[in-house]
């Protein structure tokens, strides 16, 4: 009985992705004919666009990579003076949007930016003799993607390498392993779910964002369905390309799955850590170099800029509204982010107990839907969401001649369906390395000594997880407060969030009076950060 | 009896609290245009005819979308776009009713507006060239430029700062060219243009005011808003020098004109609230509304005999466009298309 409930749950929260991708796919076939679009852009643009996405993901990759799993290394093996504190600061970038710390960057290096313009003062030149990087670049976007998408990779490896039995690391020592070694082919491979898990968030919000790389002018594959949408005018051409993005993605995926088809990494560390090492003189001055440096450049000196920005331009609107702003964002990010992991939890579970064929489709396509620019998602919510809001509608009023209107378009529930589309992949990322390391024999002793399955959920797999399901919360939540074209879009009359009111001003080209708003984005994402730090802290593996 | 008494005032006062809520007179837009930009608009007319007016401002092809599946349950009554070809777009959706209002017919020039009555402009955007100082005392009046063809000289090689071809107003200019010179010009003028290009297109408007005030260009395209807006009273020091440092030429004065797109409105097909959608849009192009687009947004009046504010009237008089603003819907894609193979990114 349990079983089929699962079963049926997990066809649920499939459905919530499954429809708009159908929807997506229905629209791709829809109207005129698209070959002419379709030889135009391959003709033209279409070159460009997957080699510049493929440069971005090559970039972000190794960015998020260098940044990520070195910090999250020093943090989760040494010992060292104010580790508490960058344990927790090094999560602070990820409150920080992509299109925001883009605008903040060009603000300060671009040729009109105080740096530039110190240039110029300072040594007496003008523009064009000296050189100076161009920071509106696809180089830009890789630094900018990197420093704000890195945590993904921080958080989900530093619980990954605090799980790890000491035990294996002091056995390769006794094979003569170098610290090297046992880094190289004890560490990281059994950390590779956790790393592989925060790299693809990292990529997928990489190839998914428009905000920031339209400002750069780089074009990537997104751009490209943007403008065949708007510019083109062919809605199914831009279905198309989301689709072909999509495949792509589900490639890479399923490559990835594949090539781990056997491994298992069940792995938790019952013990105490005893094996940190304490950092001194030059090592401890190395560590805290690469500790501040993401820190530093993913968070102190954009919000710098932005704080001089907001202190000398105030926006209009002035603080009594801002109530108003912070209460709606924080709302509808908290309920997506309890019904995200929740239903991560559900999937993840019911897939571990019960492996079918069809449950681990449905979390691979469930996972896709990062990948997809939220203009894509937001229109594929909307379809079926009006489809059977109108079929509803015509049925009442045929039979019983009352109508109900548009009972869930155009209302939060629509919104955060959208969202859940997209950000049920950051919970599943965030909760399966986790689960993967809880031993089955621990579910096996359970259900020996009478739990059923959801008791073993609630008994034991609960509260092992429980920072995992922490960060879980934490990402989905700062990731909703981020949202912007589906939010824009799907949300209800003068709904108003942080990010609505952040690029309305962006947009219209005002970034020092965006300032405000985005600083006050950033200062909510970092109630959950401080939140979870309570948590690390108490986690005594740590 | 006492209990039921104070039932009775309770229910009477709350009732008192909630019918407004329901009595209330309401407008709904979808819009293009930010919020923001609008709200005084909004504002004056909520408190000239006590109509509500609720809002969702997001992306045009988006709110178009969201209108088109909500079909015949839609809650919008007015569209809001900032370019025309977005309401030819919403027109040949069918998801845009015809108004009969003499009061607009009167008021907006018929070029400004659809020929069906489906669509109305009610601001009107230019797009001219804008120069420096530097570049204008550094080249002789013979050697600058003075029409939109004229960018595409190859003279004019590394002084051009225009943003990406994203962007719709660029697509609208685009348009205007093929719409006015044909397919063929209009491929030869982007591919000049584009090798004329002092950086990569990048940035917004402003951006480009700036490069060129600061050299990197010496002639950049811009929405004149956009110079006016860097020079109002609270706008950032480095921006009102920069803006201060430019000039704005307007293009083929002697030909078809400057090239200009409307922010315009229409009502929606399965609108619940009609009348107050005609309402609203006819407030809209009345005299105190024209002064605010004028005076507060930049935006030059859709109509003639608006006083315009000492900034716009020391730009001077200018022959604009006036080319039927449904072709530069129609001519959109095609105008992507030329940029694409031009290399305009």
């Amino acid at each position: 009985m349990q079983r089929l409930f699962m079963q049926a749950s997990v066809l649920a929260i499939g459905a919530i992705v499954v429809f708009p991708l159908l929807s997506l796919i229905s629209l791709s076939l829809s109207g005129d004919s698209t070959t002419d679009v379709w030889s135009h852009l391959a003709s033209t643009v279409l070159p460009d666009y997957i080699k510049t996405s493929v440069l971005l993901m090559l970039g972000v990759a190794s960015g998020t990579l260098l940044l990520g799993v070195s910090t999250a290394y020093i943090v989760s093996q040494y010992q060292f003076p104010g580790k508490r504190f960058w344990t927790w600061a090094l999560l602070l970038p990820l409150a920080m949007p992509t299109y925001i710390i883009a605008y903040a960057y060009t603000g300060l290096l671009d040729i009109a930016g105080p740096v530039q313009e110190l240039i110029r003062s300072h040594f007496g030149l003008s523009f064009g003799e000296y050189w100076f990087p161009e920071i509106r670049s696809l180089a830009g976007a890789v630094v900018v993607f990197s420093l704000v998408l890195y945590p993904y990779v921080y958080l989900l490896v530093r619980s990954a390498l605090l799980s790890q039995s000491p035990n294996l690391a002091s056995t390769a020592r006794l094979f003569g392993y170098t610290r090297w070694q046992r880094f190289s082919r004890v560490t990281v491979p059994l950390a590779r779910p956790a790393i592989v898990a925060g790299v693809s968030l990292a990529l997928m919000e990489s190839l998914a964002d428009f905000g920031a790389v339209s400002y750069f002018g780089v074009n990537t594959f997104t751009t490209g369905i943007y403008r065949t949408w708007n510019g083109l005018n062919s809605a199914a051409g831009a279905a198309q390309l989301s689709l072909a993005l999509l495949s792509f993605i589900a490639v890479l995926v399923l490559l990835e799955q594949y090539s781990r088809r056997k491994a298992r990494y069940e792995l938790k560390n019952q013990q105490p850590r005893t094996d940190q090492k304490r950092l001194t003189g030059l090592k401890l001055a190395l560590a805290i170099i690469v500790l501040t440096t993401p820190v530093l450049f993913g968070f102190a000196i954009p919000v710098s800029q932005l704080l001089v920005w907001a202190v000398q331009h105030m926006d209009p609107l002035g603080w009594s509204s801002y109530i108003g702003l912070v209460l709606n964002t924080v709302s509808v990010a908290a309920i997506t982010a309890v019904i995200a992991t929740t239903l991560a939890l559900v999937m993840l579970y019911a897939q571990r107990i019960h492996k079918t064929r069809i449950n681990s489709a449905l979390k691979t396509i469930v996972g896709l839907g990062y990948a997809v620019p939220g203009i894509v998602i937001a229109v594929g919510t909307l379809i079926p969401l009006a489809l059977f809001d109108n079929a509803l509608d015509t049925v009442l009023r045929n039979w019983f001649g009352i109508s109900s209107g548009l009972l869930l378009s155009g209302t939060l529930v629509a919104l955060i369906l959208a969202y859940l589309v997209r950000f049920l992949t950051v919970s599943i990322n965030s909760l399966e390395p986790g689960f993967g390391h809880i031993p089955q024999t621990l579910d096996m002793a359970s259900r020996t000594l009478g739990d059923r399955p959801l008791g073993v959920l609630k008994r034991v797999h609960f509260p092992l997880l429980k920072p995992s399901l922490i960060s879980a919360l934490l990402i989905v939540f700062v990731e909703t407060m981020k949202e912007l074209p589906a939010t824009l879009i799907l949300r209800p009359f003068n709904f108003n969030t942080l990010a609505v009111r952040a690029y309305e001003l962006a947009s219209d080209e005002r970034l020092p009076e965006a300032a405000m708003a985005s600083l006050t984005i950033v200062l909510v994402g970092l109630i959950p950060v401080i939140f979870l730090t309570r948590l690390m802290a108490k986690d005594k593996t740590g | 009896m006492r209990t039921l008494i104070k039932i009775t005032t309770a229910a009477l006062l709350s009732a008192s609290f909630i019918s407004p809520l329901f009595a209330q007179d309401e407008v709904n837009i979808y819009s293009a245009r930010k919020e923001d930009i609008i709200r005084p608009l909004l504002d004056a007319f909520t408190k000239k005819t006590q109509i509500e007016v609720n809002i969702i401002s997001g992306k045009a092809d988006a709110l178009l979308n969201r209108i088109v599946n909500e079909a015949q349950n839609s809650p919008v009554d007015v569209l809001l776009t900032t370019d025309a070809g977005r309401l030819w777009r919403a027109k040949q959706a069918g998801v845009l009713a015809t108004v009969e209002s003499d009061v607009l017919n009167q008021l907006i020039p018929a070029n400004l507006r659809d020929t069906d009555q489906q669509w109305f402009g009610l601001s009107v955007r230019a797009r001219p060239i804008m120069l420096s100082q530097f570049y204008i005392s550094n080249t002789a009046s013979e050697e600058r430029p003075h029409d939109y063809s004229d960018l595409a000289d190859p003279k004019h090689q590394n002084q051009i700062c225009i943003r990406s071809s994203d962007n719709i107003y660029n697509q609208s200019l685009m348009a205007s060219v093929i719409a006015n010179q044909g397919e063929e010009a209009a491929l030869n003028w982007a591919n000049g243009l584009v090798g004329n290009m002092a950086r990569k297109p990048q940035g917004g408007d402003r951006d480009q005011i700036k490069a060129a005030a600061l050299g990197q260009c010496g002639i950049a395209i811009a929405n004149t808003y956009y110079l006016a807006s860097m020079l109002a009273e609270n706008s950032p020091a480095a921006d009102k020098a920069a803006a201060q440092a430019m000039t704005i030429l307007w293009p083929n004065q002697s030909t078809f004109g400057a090239h200009v797109n409307v922010s315009g409105a229409g009502v929606a097909k399965h609108s619940p609230n009609p009348k107050n959608a005609v309402a609203l849009i006819e407030f809209l192009a009345s005299d105190a509304a024209q002064e605010i687009y004028a005076n507060v947004n930049f935006e030059y009046p859709v109509r003639d005999g608006i006083e315009l504010n000492s900034l716009l009237q020391s730009w001077g008089e200018f022959k604009a466009d006036t080319l039927d603003l449904s072709t530069l819907g129609e001519l959109n894609p095609k105008a992507v298309m030329i940029m694409d193979k031009a290399g305009w990114r």
